[in-house]
């Protein structure tokens, strides 16, 4: 096919990404939007499989085809409450296939065609560096990332002093090289490798000592670096498509990255850089818990029995514990009683962005029902019970109350204003932030100590029979 | 902000280039259009447009639009599918391949997973 007709494809296909994406933006055209992004995919592969240059397709095939069925397999068997294990392993993946392929075009024969006629390939070495040094980084971060949420053991929190000096100087060292690479284009290729070396060790470096409430941030920008990398890899090429979809992609992962931040209080540059500075006066769980009272299922159940208003602030817990289909059984026996159910979600509840709406989805609940955090506390005192099921810090009031909380500051679900809260939780151990939550002791709370989801199953129970 | 901070990030990082260029066509075109000029541009516009389609997108799916732009990032399929497929060698073949591989489980994987979120999101009537 001649090449601009490849390009003409090139053009449909990225409408056809732009008008997905849209359709994303409601969860009735979903489904549709994320199709049409998938036949753009195709469009763009069919013309460039048809492109002039290719010369054998037989292996081409046979890698697409193990790619697919690795890729279907991964993606059919996964549990919902892993998605964002497999977000970030496919965001490494796309990170990895960028590095490749800018490897690949500097041992091709365009690049040593442009070597010999010695002009004009300044710009393109420029973003071969770029997609090197972002494709590496998010390689490796995702891999840690993913080996971070999978819990896997010998990926461990590492933290050494002198570590940010490390970052700062690897990340120097990359773009040192990556200039190297530019001004001696004869040695492009051993500069490219020695960047991406560096680059993955950054990226490695960069996300170990990230721990598990800010996830969501480190997971976003991930998303959002894989996305800058095929653009550079665009500019390597010449090829629009893969710029204007890594565009928005980068734009896209942009976006969550600041709303994960604005929902913690925190600057991007802590979350990859800082760590949680402990409070000024910091008071002693035995002085905050002296007056916890604990309560039964039973005593929940006649509880939510007479209530109104039921809310229920799912966080990470509800998805260790696997309790969304034990929470949905309590939501349909509720509704069926007459009594109101809405579920309040912290943007940074779980470890990705949308976490608990999609386990909630999983467990059939309506999406209506969930509210975001700021319209639960507009209705939180006609709230009769709120129901903490697994979060911790993202409810914690002294965010609202103590100015020298590490917290301090952050946007909390007001659960402290409702009339009763239930806390569901194991014990009184502390959140990620490792401060003590004095809503556990406030006047008003009731904690139910056990597993979440036997304890919601337990509730379920004495509430049929009562 | 963010966005900005980006803007400004990736004009420094070009800027060199973008003079150097621009000094070498204005010599050989007499001024005429410049290609990577058009990339960027390109690119720029891009990540508006990006911007303001996914400030729309409301929370509850911002999970299936992870995993759904993931699908799109690798987008870098195409480049692969070039290097491997191409006149290029047996390093860059191989490059290719493996690149190949990867990418189509990103974008395969990244758009069945989607599909299968977001068929569970629905409101009973």
């Amino acid at each position: 096919m001649r090449p601009d007709l490849v390009d003409l494809a090139y053009l449909l296909a990225a409408i056809l990404f732009v008008i997905g994406l849209k359709g994303l933006t409601r969860p009735r055209t979903a489904v549709r939007g994320n199709m049409l992004g998938a036949l753009a995919m195709l469009f763009a592969v069919v013309a460039t499989m048809l492109h002039q240059d290719i010369i054998s397709w037989t292996g081409l095939l046979i890698a697409m085809g193990v790619g697919s069925v690795l890729g279907v397999v991964l993606a059919l068997k996964i549990e919902m409450t892993a998605m964002p294990q497999l977000v970030a392993l496919f965001n490494g993946l796309g990170g990895g296939a960028s590095v490749l392929v800018a490897g690949a075009w500097l041992s091709g024969k365009e690049f040593s065609e442009k070597l010999a006629s010695g002009n004009g390939f300044m710009d393109a070495l420029t973003a071969t560096a770029a997609s090197g040094l972002i494709g590496a980084i998010t390689l490796s971060g995702s891999l840690v990332a993913f080996g971070k949420l999978q819990e896997l053991k010998f990926v461990k929190d590492i933290s050494f002093p002198g570590q940010r000096i490390l970052n700062l100087l690897l990340a120097l060292g990359s773009i040192g090289v990556g200039y190297l690479m530019v001004v001696q284009p004869e040695n492009a290729q051993l500069w490219f490798w020695l960047l991406a070396i560096t680059a993955t060790t950054l990226g490695v470096f960069l996300v170990i000592s990230i721990g598990g409430a800010d996830m969501p941030v480190v997971i976003a920008l991930l998303n959002s670096y894989s996305g800058l990398a095929a653009s550079a890899t665009g500019f390597v090429l010449n090829n629009n498509l893969l710029i204007i979809a890594g565009a928005l992609v980068g734009a896209s992962g942009l976006i969550l990255t600041r709303i994960m931040c604005v929902a913690m209080n925190r600057s991007l540059w802590a979350v990859l850089f800082g760590k949680m500075q402990s409070g000024g006066t910091m008071l002693s769980d035995d002085e905050v818990y002296a007056n916890v009272k604990s309560t039964s299922p039973e005593e929940v159940a006649m509880m939510l029995e007479v209530a109104q208003n039921v809310l229920i602030v799912p966080g990470y817990g509800m998805a260790v514990a696997q309790a969304q289909h034990t929470v949905r059984d309590l939501t349909n026996l509720l509704l069926k009683k007459d009594i109101a159910v809405n579920f309040g979600i912290h943007p940074v509840a779980g470890r990705m962005p949308g976490h608990m709406n999609v386990l909630l989805a999983e467990a059939d609940i309506d999406y209506d029902r969930l509210k975001e955090m700021d319209e639960v506390n507009a209705m939180m005192d006609q709230v009769d019970v709120a129901i903490v099921l697994g979060a911790n810090d993202v409810v914690n009031p002294s965010a609202r109350t103590d100015p020298n909380s590490p917290i301090a500051g952050m946007p909390i679900i007001d659960v402290d204003k409702a009339r009763t809260v239930i806390v569901v939780k194991r014990s009184l151990s502390p959140g990620f932030a490792g401060i003590a939550n004095p809503l556990f002791a406030a006047d008003n709370t009731m904690m139910l100590f056990g597993d979440g989801k036997q304890a919601i199953s337990e509730v379920t129970k004495a509430l049929n029979e009562g | 902000m963010f966005v900005l901070t980006f803007a400004v990030q990736t004009i420094v990082e070009e800027l060199p280039v973008v003079v150097e260029t621009l000094e070498k066509t204005a010599e050989a075109t007499d001024g005429g259009a410049n290609h990577l000029i058009l990339l960027l541009t390109v690119f720029a516009l891009a990540v508006f447009l990006g911007v303001e389609i996914i400030t729309k997108i409301p929370p509850t799916l911002h999970t299936p639009l992870m995993s759904g732009s993931n699908a799109i990032s690798g987008i870098a399929l195409l480049g692969a599918i070039l290097a491997a497929g191409g006149d290029n060698g047996t390093w860059a073949h191989m490059l290719g391949y493996a690149a190949v591989v990867f990418a189509t489980m990103n974008v395969v994987g990244g758009f069945v997973v989607t599909n299968r979120m977001l068929a569970m999101f629905r409101t009973r009537k």
